[in-house]
This record gives C-alpha cells, sequence and structure tokens, in this order.
C-alpha cells in the first residue's frame, strides 16, 4: 500500500542491478523530515548503487521511490533540484583552484560561494590549484558543496573517507545544521559518522 | 541557462589552463595539411585541385581529436554526476558541451583554414567558398562528434570506436563542403551546396545534444 500522506522519502520493495547482477531487491524504508538513514553492508551490497538510484541517476528495475507522497523519478530535473549527491569521486577539476571548483557549482545553484568555503576549513586554500590537494583536502572540498545548497535530500557515499578528526567535527555541524532545517540525510558508510541518532539499514 | 553559461565559462578556462590539449587539435590539422605538399610535390595546379579536399579531410581528423575527453574527463572525476544532478536537462548540457568544442577547436580550425588554403595554392575566388562551407561545417563536426563522444562514454575502448562511429557520419559534410569550394574554383555557384549544408546544420542543431543527452544518462547509469 502506498500511502499518500508519508512526509519526506519513502521507498518500496527496490530492486536494482549493477551491470547483469541483481544487488538488491524488495528494499523498503522511510526517512522523515530531520532524518538521517546509514546504509551498513559488506562491500559490493548495493550500498553506492542503492544511492545512485535514489540520486536519480541509476536505473530502478522495480518499486517505487516517494518524495512527500508523489512519485520522485517522474520529473528528474525536479528531483535534482532536491537532491545533493557526493559520491565516491570528488568531482574536483584539477586544473581549476579550489574557489573556482567551488565557485562553478555556486553558479549552478545560481548563487555566491558566500561562506562555504569556511565551513570545512578550506579558506585559507581557495587560491591553491585543486590538483596540489591532498586526498583528504580534495574530499572537504566535494563535501563544501553541500554548504552551497538548500537541496532537502544529502545523499553522501562514504563522505568522510580520508577526512582528519577536526574535519569530520566541522562535517557534523554540517550535517547537523542540515537535520536542524528538517533536512534529511542518507550515507554509506563502514565507520561511525557524526550523526547522533540515526537507523540504520543493512544490504546484502 | 544561467547554468549554461557557468558550464561553458568552465569549459572555457579549463581550456585555457591546459593549453598544450586545446592547441594540439590546431596543430595537428596544420601539420597534417602541410605533409601533403612535401607527399605529392608543390606544382601549383595538382595542389589547388586537391587543397580543399585536404583541408576539409584534415579539418575533420583534427576536430576528432579533443572529442575523446569532451566528456571522459567529467565521467572518470565525477563531474558528470554532478552536471546532471545541477537541475539542467541533459540535451543542454550536451549541447553546451558541444559549443564548448566547437569554441575550442571548430573555430581555430576555422580561422587556421584560410592561411592554410592559400598555403596549398587554392585558387583565391574559391577560398570565401571554402570558409563559408567550413562555418556550418565545423558546428556539424561538433554536434555530431559530441554525439558519437557521449555514445561511446564508458565504453571499453572508447577511443577507437569513437572516429568509427563519427567519421561515416560526417561523410555528407565532407562531400558538400569539399563541393562548395570545388564549384567556386570551377567558376559556379556554391550555393546549393552551402544550403544543403545549413539544412544539415538545422537538422543536427535540435537532434544531435538530444541524442547525446539520452546517452550521458545512459552513460551515467
Amino acid at each position: 500500500m502506498v500511502d499518500g500522506n508519508t512526509v519526506g522519502l519513502r521507498a518500496q520493495d527496490l530492486a536494482a542491478f549493477r551491470g547483469e547482477r541483481l544487488v538488491f531487491r524488495d528494499l523498503s524504508f522511510a526517512v522523515g523530515p530531520g532524518g538521517a538513514l546509514v546504509l551498513a553492508g559488506p562491500n559490493g551490497s548495493g550500498k553506492s548503487t542503492l544511492l545512485r538510484v535514489l540520486a536519480g541517476l541509476g536505473r530502478l528495475e522495480a518499486g517505487i521511490l516517494l518524495w512527500n507522497g508523489t512519485d520522485a523519478l517522474v520529473d528528474l530535473a525536479d528531483h535534482a533540484a532536491r537532491v545533493a549527491y557526493i559520491g565516491h569521486q570528488d568531482a574536483v577539476k584539477p586544473g581549476l583552484t579550489v574557489a573556482e571548483n567551488l565557485g562553478f557549482y555556486a553558479r549552478l545553484l545560481g548563487r555566491g560561494i558566500g561562506d562555504a568555503l569556511s565551513a570545512l576549513g578550506l579558506t585559507e586554500l581557495a587560491e591553491l590549484p585543486a590538483r596540489m590537494l591532498s586526498a583528504g583536502q580534495k574530499r572537504r572540498l566535494a563535501l563544501s558543496s553541500l554548504a552551497l545548497t538548500d537541496a532537502p535530500l544529502w545523499l553522501l557515499d562514504e563522505p568522510t573517507l580520508g577526512l582528519d578528526t577536526a574535519a569530520i567535527a566541522r562535517f557534523g555541524t554540517l550535517l547537523a545544521a542540515h537535520r536542524a532545517r528538517g533536512g534529511i540525510v542518507i550515507a554509506a558508510t563502514h565507520v561511525p559518522l557524526p550523526l547522533g541518532d540515526v537507523a540504520e539499514l543493512r544490504l546484502g | 541557462m544561467k547554468g549554461c553559461l557557468a558550464i561553458l565559462a568552465r569549459e572555457l578556462r579549463l581550456s585555457l589552463r591546459h593549453g598544450a590539449d586545446t592547441l594540439g587539435a590546431l596543430l595537428f590539422f596544420v601539420l597534417a595539411a602541410s605533409l601533403f605538399p612535401l607527399a605529392i610535390g608543390p606544382a601549383p595546379e595538382t595542389l589547388g585541385r586537391l587543397a580543399p579536399g585536404i583541408v576539409w579531410v584534415c579539418a575533420l581528423l583534427a576536430a576528432l581529436l579533443p572529442l575523446d575527453r569532451l566528456f571522459g574527463a567529467d565521467l572518470e572525476d565525477g563531474s558528470l554526476d554532478q552536471l546532471l544532478l545541477s537541475g539542467l536537462p541533459a540535451f543542454a548540457i550536451a549541447g553546451t558541451k558541444g559549443l564548448a568544442h566547437w569554441l575550442v577547436t571548430g573555430l581555430p580550425l576555422l580561422l587556421a583554414a584560410a592561411p592554410l588554403a592559400v598555403m596549398l595554392r587554392m585558387p583565391e575566388d574559391a577560398i570565401p567558398a571554402l570558409l563559408a562551407g567550413l562555418l556550418p561545417g565545423t558546428l556539424l563536426l561538433s554536434l555530431l562528434g559530441t554525439t558519437g563522444a557521449a555514445i561511446v562514454l564508458g565504453a571499453r575502448r572508447g577511443g577507437v570506436l569513437l572516429p568509427l562511429l563519427v567519421l561515416p557520419l560526417t561523410t555528407p559534410v565532407l562531400i558538400f563542403g569539399v563541393a562548395a569550394a570545388d564549384a567556386a574554383s570551377g567558376g559556379l555557384s556554391a550555393r546549393p551546396h552551402l544550403l544543403l549544408l545549413a539544412a544539415m546544420l538545422a537538422g543536427a542543431l535540435p537532434l544531435c545534444p538530444l541524442a547525446a543527452g539520452a546517452a550521458l544518462r545512459g552513460a551515467a547509469e
């Protein structure tokens, strides 16, 4: 039964392929405003695939994804506006500076950088070409784009990979502020995230 | 629209930063065309007769060179996912990328074609027809090339597949482009050939970005 009154994200009987392999089926969950869901499970259990499906990037083989009670994936451009997705890759152009990288995503959203640089402590690195950054710094740059968006649904794939403890603490502040605004966080991870109370969904 | 401008600005900035890659196609064009006088001899009659074909074939091959990286870099570093989630329709992303390819590769080829044609002893009155054909021609090459690049995206050995896919599609462009210049050097009107090129452009302008956009979505899956 589809409950038309659910606020937030509701998934019913999802199934998806990766390549030729069915990675998950009959997957159902719901996350309300301010909620957080952590996807757990061994490597290859379909966490990244599920996140891509939720973002509207991957193909859903079966089931239905509801946003505030209506089918979320009917209009992909509409869905894209409510999603912020941070995948495995950092989507950082090595030839551009830190500020230019972030500025591009700000322009795509039609706004300025504001204080997004300071959200994860990148102010000092602003004019540095991104190719000079370490893996952890690149990750911080990718996560900084979360401070630009007001998309209610954050989909994060191993967000803290390579981050030091100070950066994880700043990231925790970002997550808490997002959830306080009524935002939803769905994250795939193998390590504990700075999230407070979370629901867990085990895959595989 | 704003989003498209942001993508275009970033593409142009990246091309400036990677100047060697950007100039590569242009230098290939000039060098490849310069080989012909060495290979077939500098006799003006022979060379001038072949010049339109040489310029066109070299421009075609040079335009193919940067296509491999047009979407490849974005797919590898995850930028493509972010572009698809920017709220812009996929065809607008593909169209903007195609425009960036033309500005960075097609337009310099067009500008270099005139001196190259002079070097190849092309009859002077045929050069305007050659350039008038190359203007829609290079735009068509960018559009078809963008579509091809989007379709082979994510495929193994995509770099080999790409010319095999794009070159057959560009044959009508080549035929009418060279025919326009040949007609002008023979004292005939180049107009029908140019109109046919413009008609092809009018068809490709909406269709190629749509096909490329669909292919981009497929590649992201």
